[in-house]
């Protein structure tokens, strides 16, 4: 698991856990599983910029973009700290190199965006994609991402990434060229439509059901902690009012007057350490929202597990039935119904001829379909078997993310309620000088 | 107050009886001075040697004297206990109510006995509130909690309201034993001792409704209210502005984080669902579910408490501020009384006839009210610090209280939290 001998990771007990930090184990766990990738290059987002420009349909239209930083790995450690290269990106990039790596590697749970408009907001937070918090949030979310890719076995190898991150000019175009655009609509409209499966893996459908559950209740977790947020605000907020009363209230007394105004002054600093709190807490519902997308990636594996499955189901079926009607046809036994049994039933039987010719092109139809069924059925082991490992891969990460986010929101909690103490005790000393 | 016990203070008789002239000063009263019928009219002398000037109350060495007495009473030398306690539901046809266990202990000679035990019920403790206006209208009496609950659907038997209730009759109780004048009073000790209070009771329902007769001065203009005065009258009305907003604040406080509460309620249960659907999760997530529940309770627990020992405090102080500028108006209006008449003295014709006495039966009772006033004033200042302080000092432990108590289901939690790092550690 994660190693205890880094000085960057942070000492369990250390309550002062800044979401830097465990952004920081979070990347010294990825190096450590070590793609070939990270060990090359350090990747960062390090800046936001707005810019205006002219869109698709000559419009004037305002929008964001991210810097991608990259540095050898060498480099940094030889000390000389040369300039990073580095390029811009703005969000619609990334979705298109997202869906790239959908399309492309549909037994891989593929790490999910930051959100595309903001959720499960309360009511401090901006809803506003301008807004400058929701820019830095996101910031952070799309490095998350791009590390994420970056370590992960299959993914980090790709071409199409490497440029993403290298080639400021012409990725748009060389994305294009791959052809991936129809696999995606093929892929989406696969993904949406129902079908019912015979003999899913045991396995899949769990999972399958495990991300419907996992996104419900984030979703649910993610909406009661927003509405708690505000009501904490709140109750902090309102003991600000105790600040301006004491003062007032100091300046009519004598001897209790220094020490009202003095606690007066803790009740406004309490009441001011909300933000901080809940600016913190935010980065925990980031942590969630992540697993909360990232249950639809996974979800869309099973999907597409199901649909190879029916795939080669469709196409056993359709075998079976082939050669079932080869069967009848030699034989002269109809043991199933067909149109053309029973117009051979009223018209009269076909001329030896006619069946020859039938069941010559049966037997060709049976052999194209036993290839398709043999292709079908290498195709869906070989897909069970790399998504398989992946979902592994993810389970484990997913356990230890969590875990982790747990333990840091703990600590977040710990902090609090020790700002807390700490100022009713300062506070209460003013009262007993009253 | 021991060197008190050898002539210890009679009650003050009903000032509104006897020409003011006519009472002696609790510290000047030797015994046999104030037994009925009794021979020698000794020269009065205060037991620290000083002759006592009974001619008028009001002299400065008396008025000296009054505020050493309540030096005294400060220190352990005090010698009348008074604690209310166990409440009980009485259940008859006609009514439901609850009576108050009110023990006494002294050694007072006032008191037939050094321990008493009745049962008394909130309509005896207004009872005893009414008569102490009456008969002593120059003093502070302190106030008792309200009698009508209107807010909300609030359940009169309810523990909590019947123990937010007695802690404030304990405290009513409390300050008029504590105070020298209102502690001597008649009717007070009646309320301690009578085994029956209802006969007292049924006489005093007939003027419970008046105004002290004494003092009914119609229509005296008051010209201007001394500077001392004055400043306690302002200081009543920025105090109580200032109250009010402490108690709306806190009310909104209070509220905030009983919708907290709820949200919180919501919030725990839903990590707890999680980790029925997890292996490895499952332990952290119920962790982090029932450390919720905890902060959950001790939320609660902060929010009742602030409920029950903090807001009520502070209506009673200013329920208590209400009756003090009452008194204060008392006060302008024997001043105005006087002033009134004097100025028809002054400007009759016949300058030579000596100043009629009713004159200075105003005179009299009007430095009589300004001592008691001033006396009481200072005293309440200093209650008032302490309980204030007292109170505030309480709504910080209280939250400290409560944020200790998160912090320790929180750390608490963390080893949960880690425990099967360790466990995977060694078999990876």
């Amino acid at each position: 698991m994660a190693d205890s001998g880094s000085e960057e990771i942070a000492v369990i007990g250390n309550t002062d856990l800044t979401p830097s930090e465990s952004e920081n184990n979070l990347k010294n766990t990825m190096v450590e599983k070590g793609t070939s990738l990270l060990k090359m290059m350090e990747i960062s987002v390090a800046e936001a910029e707005k810019r205006t420009g002219k869109n698709a349909v000559n419009m004037q239209e305002t929008y964001t973009v991210y810097l991608i930083e990259t540095r050898p790995v060498d480099a940094a450690s030889e000390g000389t700290n040369p300039v990073p290269d580095s390029l811009w990106r703005r969000y619609s990039e990334f979705e298109l190199l997202r869906n790239y790596l959908l399309v492309t590697y549909p037994f891989s749970v593929v790490p999910p965006l930051p959100e595309k408009r903001a959720e499960f907001v309360w009511h401090k937070l901006s809803a506003d994609n301008m807004d400058p918090d929701f820019v830095e949030r996101r910031r952070v979310g799309l490095e998350n991402f791009l590390l994420r890719v970056a370590s992960h076995p299959d993914l980090s190898s790709d071409k199409i990434f490497y440029s993403f991150l290298t080639e400021e000019n012409g990725w748009k175009e060389t994305v294009f060229e791959t052809g991936f655009q129809a696999k995606a609509d093929s892929r989406l409209k696969a993904l949406n439509a129902t079908f019912r499966v015979k003999n899913p893996d045991k396995r899949f459908a769990e999972m399958k059901h495990y991300g419907d559950e996992l996104q419900s209740v984030i979703s649910q977790l993610l909406r009661v902690r927003a509405r708690a947020a505000d009501r904490l605000y709140g109750v902090y907020k309102v003991h600000g009012n105790y600040g301006r009363v004491f003062s007032e209230w100091s300046a009519i007394e004598k001897e209790m007057g220094d020490g009202l105004q003095s606690a007066g002054h803790h009740m406004d600093a309490y009441a001011a350490s909300v933000d901080d709190i809940l600016e913190e807490e935010e980065h925990y519902a980031d942590q969630l929202k992540e697993y909360l997308f990232y249950a639809d990636a996974l979800r869309a594996v099973c999907r597409k597990h199901e649909l190879t499955q029916y795939e080669l189901e469709m196409a056993a079926q359709d075998l079976t039935s082939k050669k079932q009607q080869r069967e009848e046809l030699a034989t002269g036994t109809i043991r199933t119904f067909s149109l053309k049994g029973m117009t051979s039933k009223l018209f009269g039987q076909e001329t030896p001829e006619q069946r020859e010719a039938k069941l010559k092109m049966l037997e060709t139809q049976i052999e194209e379909g036993e290839e398709l069924v043999k292709e079908r059925n290498a195709e869906c082991e070989e897909f069970v078997k790399s998504a398989w490992v992946d979902i592994e891969r993810f389970k484990e990460q997913k356990d230890h993310d969590l875990r982790e986010a747990l333990i840091s929101y703990a600590i977040m909690q710990i902090s609090m309620c020790k700002k807390g103490i700490q100022v009713w005790n300062n506070a209460k000393e003013c009262f007993s000088k009253m | 107050m021991s060197a008190m016990s050898a002539g210890a203070p009679r009650s003050l008789a009903s000032s509104g009886q006897k020409s003011i002239q006519d009472i002696l000063h609790p510290l000047s009263a030797e015994e046999s001075a104030l037994n009925p019928g009794s021979a020698a009219e000794k020269d009065l002398i205060l037991p620290n040697g000083t002759p006592v000037d009974t001619s008028s109350p009001a002299s400065s060495s008396s008025l000296l004297n009054r505020l050493q007495l309540d030096d005294d009473l400060d220190g352990e030398t005090r010698d009348l206990f008074v604690t209310v306690d166990d409440p009980k539901k009485h259940v008859s046809t006609m009514e439901t109510y609850i009576t108050y266990r009110v023990c006494t202990k002294t050694t007072r000679t006032e008191f037939d006995l050094p321990e008493y035990s009745v049962r008394r019920r909130y309509q005896d403790f207004d009872w005893l509130r009414n008569k102490l206006e009456e008969s002593q209208p120059t003093h502070l009496i302190p106030p008792l909690p309200e009698k009508f609950v209107m807010k909300g659907v609030v359940d009169r038997f309810s523990e909590e309201f019947v123990e937010t209730r007695r802690k404030a009759l304990d405290k009513f109780l409390k300050r008029v034993a504590d105070h020298p004048v209102l502690s001597f009073n008649e009717h007070f000790n009646a309320f301690l001792s009578a085994k029956d209070l209802n006969k007292r009771q049924g006489l005093a329902l007939l003027t419970k409704m008046g105004e002290s007769v004494k003092y009914v001065t119609g229509g005296y203009k008051l010209r201007a209210r001394p500077v001392e005065f004055a400043a306690m009258g302002d200081y009543l009305d920025l105090f109580t502005q200032k109250l009010g907003t402490i108690d709306r604040i806190a009310q909104r406080i209070i509220k905030e984080q009983s919708e907290f509460l709820m949200e919180l309620r919501e919030y725990g249960p839903v990590y707890s669902s999680w980790s029925s659907f997890e292996e490895d999760l499952h332990d952290p997530l119920e962790g982090v579910s029932g450390c919720m529940s905890n902060c959950s309770s001790a939320l609660e627990e902060l929010t009742e408490d602030m409920s029950e020992d903090f807001l009520p405090v502070l209506r009673e102080y200013v329920l208590y501020i209400e009756s003090m500028k009452n008194v204060l108006k008392k006060r302008d209006q024997v001043q105005a009384e006087y002033e009134t008449k004097l100025e028809a003295v002054v400007f009759r014709e016949d300058k030579k006839t000596p100043v009629p006495t009713d004159v200075e039966k105003c005179q009299d009772r009007v430095e009589c009210f300004n001592a008691d006033l001033k006396a009481d004033w200072d005293r309440w200042e200093n209650n008032k610090r302490q309980d204030f302080r007292q109170l505030l000092t309480g709504m910080a432990d209280k939250n400290i209280q409560y944020y200790e108590k998160c912090l320790a289901a929180w750390e608490s939690l963390i080893p949960v939290l880690q425990d099967k790092q360790e466990a995977e550690g060694e078999t990876s």
